[in-house]
């Protein structure tokens, strides 16, 4: 059994089996996992806004989709993924209060969401699994050496993708 | 205006900040004690800058099932405030308020209703102590409120935090009952021009 790596809001890291990716407690955030089942690597960015180029302050590329998807790759195929390779599976996005007003930070999880697929979808890399949206919490955990993704969410049972 | 630089806040600016959050939080302490008719303690706030990383690790870690119940503050002020109680804490609040056996772990509708305005009433009193303190104007939202996991929940204010900078500066209360079986803490997180503000009405 290989360690249980632990990636942080508007982080990421990269992984080879045995060892395991983990996010604690995705809310509106989305944690993408792309994955090299050849190589049996993986990489978990946990991006908290849709976009960098709306932001002033961008350094942290892990904190957005456009840029922490492009990080995240980088840092794959210096451990030996192959880009070509990738397959993607994504969660989160929730939106955690049920805000009744339509303001536009309050749709950030979907926005998030959508954000995501796109950049996946403009660099070619397929999405196999998914589990986003609604209204709860998800803490995620990625297995290399299966390729499974653990989604697990309080009073719901355990979800694997 | 007084202005904040996240990485380089003055002590002066801390000691400031760490008596609103003394003065907001006991107001609102003073509030949950008349209601659980109870003698309730509070922590020394504390103001923390936060890497987002760090943040849940304030309320128990990111996993640690709470209750949120989150106001969005604007006018003069932008923000949030945010009341979390352990979920097991919100129980035994609801049923010392309600009258139910300690050992109940269940929520109805109406009772998820009630915790939700116990909510407002006690984050009413942290913020409308800190608009009498300050003489700023500070219009709050409805309550919103959330059963998860802390990480999750604090994924709200924190995205908010992220479209201007890497850290969330916080001030934050932890509180207790006195046989420890009520437990939580009082969150405010002002936008970054808000610290100004508040800085600047009280002469800073």
């Amino acid at each position: 059994m290989g360690k249980l790596i632990k990636v942080g809001m508007a982080d990421l890291n990269v992984c080879t089996t045995p060892d395991a990716l983990t996010t604690l407690g995705l809310g509106s955030c989305v944690g993408i996992v792309l994955y090299d089942s050849l190589k049996k690597t993986a990489g978990m960015v946990h991006v908290m806004l849709p976009d960098s180029t709306k932001i002033k302050n961008n350094e942290n590329t892990a904190k957005f989709a456009d840029t922490g998807i492009d990080a995240l790759i980088d840092k794959m195929v210096s451990i030996g993924a192959s880009k070509s390779r990738l397959i993607a599976k994504i969660a989160g996005g929730a939106q955690m209060f049920a805000f009744s007003s339509n303001n536009d930070m309050l749709r950030i999880g979907e926005r998030n969401t959508e954000a995501s697929k796109l950049k996946l979808k403009s660099l070619g890399i397929r999405i196999i699994a998914e589990d986003t949206g609604l209204d709860y919490g998800r803490t995620i955990e990625f297995y290399p050496e299966t390729g499974e993704l653990h989604v697990k969410s309080v009073g719901k049972p355990l979800k694997v993708m | 205006m007084s202005n904040i630089n996240l990485d380089n806040i003055d002590s002066m600016q801390v000691d400031v900040l760490k008596e609103i959050g003394n003065i907001g939080a006991g107001n609102a302490t003073t509030a949950l004690s008349t209601m659980v008719n109870g003698k309730v303690d509070m922590n020394v706030p504390k103001v923390a800058l936060l890497e987002f990383k760090d943040l849940p690790d304030t309320v128990g870690g990111a996993e640690n099932i709470v209750v949120g119940i989150l106001i969005t503050l604007e006018g003069e002020i932008n923000g949030m405030m945010m009341f979390m109680m352990e979920q097991k804490s919100a129980y035994r609040l609801v049923n010392i308020l309600l009258g139910k056996p300690p050992e109940d772990e269940s929520f109805t509708e109406m009772e998820l209703s009630a915790l939700k305005e116990i909510g407002n009433i006690i984050a009413g009193a942290y913020l409308s102590s800190l608009s009498t303190l300050t003489g700023i104007r500070i219009d709050a939202s409805v309550p919103y409120m959330s059963i998860d996991m802390a990480g999750a929940i604090l994924s709200v204010p924190a995205i908010e935090f992220g479209k201007v900078g890497d850290k969330a500066l916080i001030i934050e209360t932890q509180f207790s009952k006195d046989d420890s079986d009520v437990n939580g803490y009082f969150i405010l997180i002002p936008s970054l021009e808000s610290y100004g503000v508040i800085l600047s009405s009280l002469g800073l």
